[in-house]
């Protein structure tokens, strides 16, 4: 086999950035994915429907760096590729990984030039590194929306393992964000709102719009931090990176730092009362006014045009 | 309780930068250069950690040329009580430097290693983690609160679905993530205070560790520039084309 992918997941449900993974790296040969969870199954029977995936393993314990990494340590010596989506689960596991087994990891992939070239964004994304890497095995973090995703109909065999060890570090209390939205690292269209939305009611407005479309929903970091919108909610170099078909910003200035998070997106449109905004000057069309007015006219248009639900 | 805090000088975060033409790098030459962001929060949570009593020493570590002494004079300014350079004119992977901040946890022993959750320069996320994996120490990425119990230390950590509260006993990494606090900015009696204090300058390459990179950089490029767009008259104009936007997605799946 080539290729170990550690699934995402949210505990229940498999990532659908897995897909976009096993895409990705089955031009080099065969896929295997790990699944680590408590109840490794019913994630492990949406996995095994990924055309390129040999075999699914699953692990049952809890998806916690230290545990992930001793035992993909034993599992490694098998891969001469070993991969996870760069999330936030792919930050914390893979650099810890590579430590352990003494391999510089490449992580943050946006291109595969070939078996040992890469591409990965520095400076929040405005310089592209292309390498090299001659190691005898590599260890990789992807973005997941710069990858289209694998078609489904296989039905690859599934094959428990060893349970993983315990962690020193104890999970004790999970926060999840609640709602049924698209995913937004993956999503097809996402409606995000700045600071200028003004409060957590006004992220009301934002979310309403968003459901219209089918659309996730972003946020800038000055959103996160008034307290407007949840934490993974946030869009840019340090909070998600996405690649959308569209963005729509609403009231958002544009800081070098947010748009490092939208690259990607194949259009934006924006809305803001300022002509000068960089994200205006950089959005392919842009609405000049205030979101207040314009959001909900907006909603009623699409209405009007019979345009989703 | 004994805190190392790492901490990076980087390219000031205001500064947009510019790709060599011929693709060697990214501009340095005369660009404002700071301590990371990340790396401020790090080192105001250990300041943090000692006002509340809970902590008596904190050594700021810094790998890079001696101009970084900046950066460490600008920890001890905001309350830090000793600086260390290890000093290298090379830029290490970052590999490299876990093991040589693995090389002064040995000489030091802290409790806590404090680190930002990532450089601003090459974005790369990885010395906090690579430094527990070298240790064997438990760690606490993208931190948003940390608290010291009788056990150890509860962090919460920002994830792609929300939030988790991890709890860990000492020695533990830590990396912190932005919203962890408001890092001060020293008042001008601390900074002149702060060329007072121990700062300990050691060639990097004394520390026994292999620096050569292990990845071959073929070159660096801009990102492809986006075509201008137009503003558009009416929310009419905004909907008929969010409209045939969908249109055209539905297309293509
Ligand atoms: C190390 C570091 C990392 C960071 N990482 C991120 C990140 O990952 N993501 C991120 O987003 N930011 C990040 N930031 C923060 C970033 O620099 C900006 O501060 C932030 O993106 C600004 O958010 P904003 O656009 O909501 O706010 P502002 O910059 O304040 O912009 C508000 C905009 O709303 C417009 N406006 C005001 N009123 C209205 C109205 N009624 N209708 C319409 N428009 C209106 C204004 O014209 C303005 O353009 C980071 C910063 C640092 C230092
Ligand atoms: N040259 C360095 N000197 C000291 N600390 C560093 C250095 N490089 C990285 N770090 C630490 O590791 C964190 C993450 O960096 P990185 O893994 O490079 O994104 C930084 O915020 C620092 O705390």
């Amino acid at each position: 086999m080539t290729t170990l992918i550690l699934a995402d997941h949210d505990g229940d449900i498999l990532s659908p950035t897995t897909a976009r993974l096993v895409a990705a790296l089955s031009p080099f040969g065969p896929v295997d994915i790990l699944v680590l969870a408590e109840n490794p199954e019913p994630i492990a029977r949406a996995a095994s429907t990924l055309a390129g995936v040999a075999t699914v393993f699953t692990s049952r314990g809890e998806m916690l760096s230290e545990s992930a990494v001793a035992l993909l340590e034993t599992l490694a010596v098998h891969y001469p590729i070993l991969a996870m989506c760069a999330s936030s689960a792919g930050k914390d596991i893979v650099p810890r990984l590579a430590a352990r087994l003494d391999i510089m990891p490449v992580t943050d992939v946006v291109a595969i030039l070939g078996p040992d070239r890469f591409v990965r964004p520095i400076y929040a994304g405005n310089a592209l590194q292309t390498l090299t890497d001659s190691q005898p095995r590599h260890l990789l973090t992807l973005r997941a929306s710069a990858f289209p995703p694998a078609a489904t109909g296989n039905a690859a065999p599934i094959q428990p393992i060893e349970d993983a060890g315990q962690s020193v570090a104890r999970l004790i209390a999970t926060h999840r964000t609640p709602g049924d939205r698209p995913d937004l690292a993956t999503a097809r269209i996402v409606v995000a709102g700045g600071v200028a939305v003004g409060s957590a009611e006004g992220f009301q407005l934002i979310e309403m719009l968003g459901r219209k479309l089918g659309a996730a929903i972003g946020a800038t970091r000055a959103a996160v931090d008034a307290g407007y919108a949840p934490n993974d909610w946030q869009v840019g170099q340090t909070g998600k990176v996405i690649a959308p078909d569209l963005y729509i910003a609403i009231g958002i200035s544009g800081a070098l730092q947010h748009l490092a998070g939208i690259q990607g997106a194949k259009r934006i449109a924006a809305i803001n009362t300022d002509p000068e905004a960089p994200l205006v000057k950089l959005a392919d069309v842009a609405l000049i006014g205030d979101l207040f007015e314009i959001v909900p006219q907006l909603i009623a248009e699409l209405e009007k045009l019979g345009v989703g639900s | 309780m004994k805190i190392l805090v790492a901490i990076k000088r980087v390219v000031d975060h205001n500064v947009r930068i510019r790709v060599r033409p011929d693709g060697s790098g990214v501009e340095t030459a005369g660009v404002r250069m700071s301590m990371n962001p990340f790396c401020k929060h790090a080192v105001e949570a250990a300041i943090q950690l000692a006002e509340a009593g809970k902590a008596d020493e904190i050594v700021a570590v810094s790998i890079g040329p001696k101009a970084a002494t900046d950066v460490i004079l600008t920890a001890l300014a905001m309350g830090a009580q000793r600086g260390i350079l290890l000093e290298t004119d090379i830029e290490p992977e970052t590999l490299a430097v876990a093991r040589l901040l693995a090389a002064i946890v040995a000489e030091e022993k802290p409790d806590l290693v404090l680190l930002g959750k990532q450089a601003v320069d090459d974005d790369s996320n990885h010395v906090g983690q690579m430094l527990a994996g070298l240790l064997d120490w438990p760690q606490a990425t993208f931190a948003s609160a940390i608290a010291v119990t009788g056990a150890g230390l509860e962090v919460t950590r920002e994830v792609d679905s929300g939030t988790q509260t991890l709890a860990l006993p000492l020695p533990a990494i830590v990396t912190a993530d932005l919203r962890l606090n408001i890092p001060r900015n020293a008042a001008l009696p601390m900074v002149m205070k702060a060329r007072s204090k121990p700062l300990a300058v050691r060639p990097a390459a004394e520390l026994g560790v292999d620096l050569s990179p292990r990845l071959r950089i073929e070159n660096i490029s801009p990102p492809p520039e986006r075509v201008a767009g137009r503003t558009l008259a009416s929310v009419a104009e905004l909907g008929a084309f969010i409209a045939g936007e969908l249109a055209a997605g539905e297309g293509r799946s």
